[in-house]
């Protein structure tokens, strides 16, 4: 008590500070191998990113190498393909969140109108499967369901239809994209949902249904603000990956036919920086991807911090 | 419980909900289902497009290439390996952090976790991150694998988030008993963190055991491939040379091409699926604990 009051009175921040060093050292040794990861794997890659601004040469390392300025920033965005792939990146993550993030949504609520808890558990269960699936092995079924000979165009030809090479046209590639998004998504989102579904108190319908109140009013009034907070919150999460969305699926997808529509900015900077060697240019590429989802995930979260109690941060 | 709009409406409502959500069952089981078919049925009447509701004339021909090629075969001692030993540093690694950052006596703690969430929302990317993994030596190794991604910053939160739980009494208590930062770590958190770490070592082996691209692009010899990357190669790739059966019958090995393909589909999702009625409600406890807030 007395060697407390001693160093209250004396203490400046700084010595308080190392007061609480030297009480808490163990601490900082039990972090010190989970901070050098994160220096190793993720600042010191960031410091990597100085080779955008550098013509990189191996031999050289990134400190010696020659500077650049902006030279591969303006090339590519000059570049008019930099148009098309900003265009694909946005088309593929918006129409994703356009129809891959209501779904689940409209699938707890209809699954919650189930009576039957037997059935419902079996419709949920078997509805979380695919999530279960690798990206590999889906991506392996969805390219050879769409082949000419694959189960799609059996499906097709029973209707009447015609035999498409689906992966061979680019006009098909973001439909297929979206639908297999939701195929393995749509169980596993819903999760959270119903658990949100379940939390809302059962007397608030009781007092509805005795005001009159039908389905859709009760739906309306009381299901849906009861589970906005989760909506919400789901929301900014997904805007802040707008722009990370599938880069593996696509380049499992893919191939030079559906260039098109098909190759993200993701897909762009692998092709540039792994397979044709120029380290520097896709890097550039990368870093204007980075920035630009860094903008969004802090925009969507002053948004949502505007309008709401929810934010990331 | 009757009221107005109870009667024929409903009952309407409930058929046609309960008939949407067979669909969706149906939607979500036939592709593997048909998968599963397909690779078990004859291949010439696979290629006559005759497989479609159950398999014909059952043939585990495609099976047998499988799983008589050394090469498919030893990527899957190289993922359960993997899997193995990432998993474990992922733990271990994920433990330490969430246990530091959690104790509010840590100096800086502000500071370490903002620098450690910045991390989720901004990366050198994918280029910058190869050059590293080059100049640490890393490349055609394990360690390509099973460093770069040794913490999932979303996974050490929620672990965080648990740790905080543990009441400060029992922190105080185990001290006057003289115990260290670390020996609570190991004796008190863990042993009460037991749900949340079971979760963490499900989410971190399944993304061991479906990672690829890692792979594809720090690994050069194929005999240390993942059983992801095999699967890739033979079915989105279309290399399935090496699963032929010789010289002179070309013919015949391209009709059992297909059901290769599934079969092999089967052999890398079939572990999972053995084990998802056990696993499934930890999974889903998981996306629970996650949704709490950090």
């Amino acid at each position: 008590m007395a060697d407390r009051m001693a160093w209250r009175s004396t203490g400046t921040a700084t010595t308080k500070f190392l007061k609480k060093i030297e009480k808490n050292w163990q601490l900082l040794v039990i972090l010190f191998l989970p901070l050098c990861y994160y220096i190793i794997f993720h600042y010191a890659p960031m410091y990597g990113v100085l080779i955008a601004f550098k013509k990189f040469s191996a031999r050289k390392g990134i400190l010696a190498s020659d500077w650049i300025g902006l030279k591969y920033f303006k090339k590519f965005l000059t570049d008019p393909y930099f148009y098309k792939l900003v265009r694909n990146t946005l088309m593929l993550n918006l129409l994703t969140l356009i129809f891959g993030f209501p779904a689940p949504i409209l699938f707890a609520l209809l699954l919650n109108e189930i009576k039957s808890n037997a059935f419902k558990r079996f419709v949920q269960t078997a509805s979380y499967l695919p999530h279960f699936i690798s990206t590999v092995v889906l991506c392996g079924m969805v390219v050879k369901f769409c082949e000419v000979k694959g189960l799609i165009n059996d499906i097709f030809e029973l209707l009447g239809g015609k035999r498409i090479g689906f992966l061979q046209d680019p006009k098909y590639f973001r439909t297929i994209f979206v639908l297999q998004h939701i195929w393995k998504s749509l169980g596993w989102n819903a999760i959270i949902y119903i658990a949100a579904l379940t939390g809302i108190a059962p007397e608030l319908y009781e007092s509805a249904e005795i005001e009159g109140a039908n389905r859709f009013q009760k739906i309306y009034y009381i299901t849906l603000p009861g589970i906005s907070p989760t909506i919400i919150m789901m929301l900014i999460l997904r805007i802040g990956n707008l722009m990370n969305l599938g880069h593996e699926v696509v380049m499992l997808l893919y191939n030079s036919m559906l260039y098109e529509t098909a190759d993200i900015i993701s897909t762009y900077v692998y092709r540039r920086g792994l397979v044709s060697g120029e380290y520097s240019y896709a890097t550039a590429v990368g870093l204007v991807n980075s920035i630009v989802s860094l903008i969004l995930v802090t925009a969507a979260n002053a948004v949502s911090r505007r309008f709401s109690e929810t934010s990331l941060w | 419980m009757l009221t107005f709009d109870q009667g024929k409406n409903k009952d309407i409502f409930n058929l046609i909900n309960g008939l949407f959500m067979l669909i969706i069952v149906v939607i979500m089981l036939y592709p593997l289902y048909y998968v599963g078919i397909i690779s078990i049925s004859d291949s010439q009447q696979v290629a006559k497009g005759r497989v479609h509701w159950y398999p014909i004339k059952i043939s585990f021909a495609a099976y047998e290439r499988i799983l008589t090629n050394g090469q498919f075969m030893h990527s899957f001692v190289n993922t359960l390996m993997y899997t193995g030993v990432g998993t474990t540093i992922n733990l271990i690694m994920s433990s330490l952090c969430a246990y530091a950052l959690s104790r509010k006596k840590l100096p800086l703690n502000r500071f370490f976790t903002l620098i450690i969430i910045f991390t989720m929302y901004f990366s050198g990317g994918m280029i910058p991150m190869y050059i590293l993994v080059m100049n640490l030596g890393m490349i055609d190794t394990i360690w390509s694998l099973v460093l770069p991604g040794a913490i999932s910053t979303y996974n050490m939160l929620v672990m965080r988030t648990f740790f905080v739980n543990v009441p400060e009494a029992l922190h105080e208590a185990a001290e006057i008993d003289g115990a260290s930062e670390f020996r609570k770590l190991v004796v008190l958190v863990l042993p009460l963190s037991m749900p949340v770490i079971a979760t963490m070592v499900l989410f971190y082996a399944v993304d061991h055991w479906n990672s690829w691209f890692n792979a594809m692009i720090y690994l050069n010899t194929n005999s240390k491939y993942p059983l992801q990357l095999m699967v890739r190669n033979l079915v989105i790739e279309q290399n399935y040379g090496q699963y032929y059966s010789g010289v002179g019958r070309e013919i015949e090995d391209s009709v059992a091409a297909t059901t290769i393909q599934y079969a092999g589909i089967i052999v890398a999702t079939l572990p999972i699926l053995l084990l998802y009625p056990a696993l499934q409600k930890y999974f889903v406890k998981g996306v629970m604990i996650g949704s709490v807030k950090g």
